[in-house]
């Protein structure tokens, strides 16, 4: 997403200066998502060619309020689904994918390694929530923080299937061996 | 230096014999420090409760060692055996084995009272173990009064009350729902953290298994990998072991 919507859904609630907007995006989202000033800037100008937005100057300062547009387009942004125009791309199923078409067997090297790797993200994630949990965490970072928990979690889930789909296939075509992959014969 | 809690050395582990020989465990080792929490993780019959069952003395292994707070329970005899587990070790289920007939009090009091604790302090040392469990009172309620989650509360209370150390919880979370699962692996961790207890945890879900200190993967009844140990955890390969 662009953050368009973004910028229109904190106006919604009252005109704000270009910074105030920054900052507000940012305590939205948790402090996932870090804006450069420039961006926002950007973003306001094209909100206003486009008749989203109107400025008045306030405090010596440039106030930016939504129009009747800018909700029209927040209000159907709202409304729309996330794109699921094109397939995932993402780099850990491709990477999955080709070792198995480049040797299937190793595939389960591929499949063990990321899934430790992307375990230990979650462990430290799981850490860093504990901590700010201590420290009275609100419920915009927690949920951030929850978000990413249930990202890496599903592309456990995901390596899991990998794994059980292999050794099925292993199975069905050698029955009485153990798949010994390249991390065991190294140890 | 304090011996690990939990050392499990090179165990293999058969069922039948011949060509119906089935081997659960093969070569596998895994060391717990005082404090810290091992999950272990693998498909379905990768071996994990078996590993489990070893790790307790509910089984013997077919070769190899297992050491609970240094002695190999190898060379004990029977009644050593039970007067290990039941002052070391405690034991966590998805089923939770509560006795139904007894208020919650009394199933957290009932493993003090086997080992013939007196019943005053036997209560009190329940009531501590239910405090720490956070399970608010009255106490003197029966299991099926209680919530999914704060049953699970009452079975960790029964498996860490009195001096266990080690605590083996296989598929605790089974039963309950994100938030409860959550409190449960919360709980358990606050144990290794304020008690020193020992844990080793035995889940099929990644949420549950990021708390621990370590998590071991199995495969066909081997470990094919683990994550690196946060600083508390015991590195397996530096344990020497005394035989």
């Amino acid at each position: 997403m662009t953050i368009r919507p973004g910028l229109l859904a904190l106006l919604a609630s009252g005109p704000s200066h270009g910074y105030q907007l920054k900052t507000g995006f940012e305590a939205a989202t948790g402090g996932m998502w870090k804006l450069n000033v420039g961006q926002v800037y950007t973003t306001l100008d094209r909100l206003g060619r486009d008749g989203c937005v109107v400025v008045d100057v306030h405090d010596d300062q440039k106030r930016y309020a939504i129009t009747a547009a800018g909700r029209e387009e927040l209000e159907s942004w709202w409304q729309a689904l996330p794109g699921d125009d094109s397939p995932p791309r993402d780099e850990l199923v491709m990477k999955v994918l080709l070792a198995i078409a480049a040797a299937p067997q190793a595939a389960l090297d591929v499949v063990t390694g990321q899934r430790t790797a992307l375990t230990e993200v979650l462990q430290r994630r799981r850490r860093a929530l504990r901590a700010e949990a201590r420290g009275g965490a609100d419920l915009v970072a927690r949920l951030a923080a929850d978000a990413a928990v249930v990202r890496a979690e599903g592309d456990l889930r995901w390596l899991d299937l990998c794994e059980a789909r292999l050794l099925e296939l292993h199975r069905t075509t050698e029955p009485n061996s153990h798949p010994v992959t390249n991390q065991e014969a190294h140890r | 230096m304090n011996a690990p809690a939990l050392q499990v050395v090179d165990v293999v582990k058969r069922y039948g014999s011949g060509p119906t020989e089935v081997r659960a465990l093969t070569g596998v080792s895994l060391t717990v420090g005082p404090g810290e929490l091992v999950a272990v993780m693998g498909p379905s019959g990768c071996g994990k409760s078996t590993l489990l069952h070893l790790a307790g003395g509910l089984e013997p292994p077919s070769a190899g060692h297992v050491l609970v707070h240094g002695v190999d329970l190898d060379g004990l005899s029977p009644a050593e055996m039970a007067r290990l587990r039941r002052n070391h070790v405690g034991y966590v289920f998805q089923r939770l084995n509560l006795v139904p007939s007894l208020t919650a009090l009394e199933n957290v009091m009932l493993p003090l009272e086997l080992d013939g604790m007196r019943r005053k302090e036997a209560r009190a040392e329940a009531e501590a173990a239910l405090a720490g469990a956070g399970l608010a009172g009255p106490w003197d309620r029966y299991p099926d009064d209680f919530s999914g989650g704060q049953q699970q509360r009452i079975a960790i209370a029964r498996a860490t009350v009195g001096e266990r150390s080690l605590v083996l919880a296989d598929e605790p979370t089974g039963s309950l729902d994100t938030v409860n699962a959550e409190l449960v692996v919360e709980l358990l961790t606050e144990l290794c953290v304020r008690r020193g207890t020992a844990v080793v945890l035995v889940t099929h879900e990644p949420r549950f298994a990021s708390f621990a200190d370590r998590v071991v993967f199995l495969r066909d009844g081997r470990v094919v990998d683990q994550t690196r140990a946060t600083d508390r955890a015991v590195d397996d390969t530096a344990v020497a072991v005394r035989r």
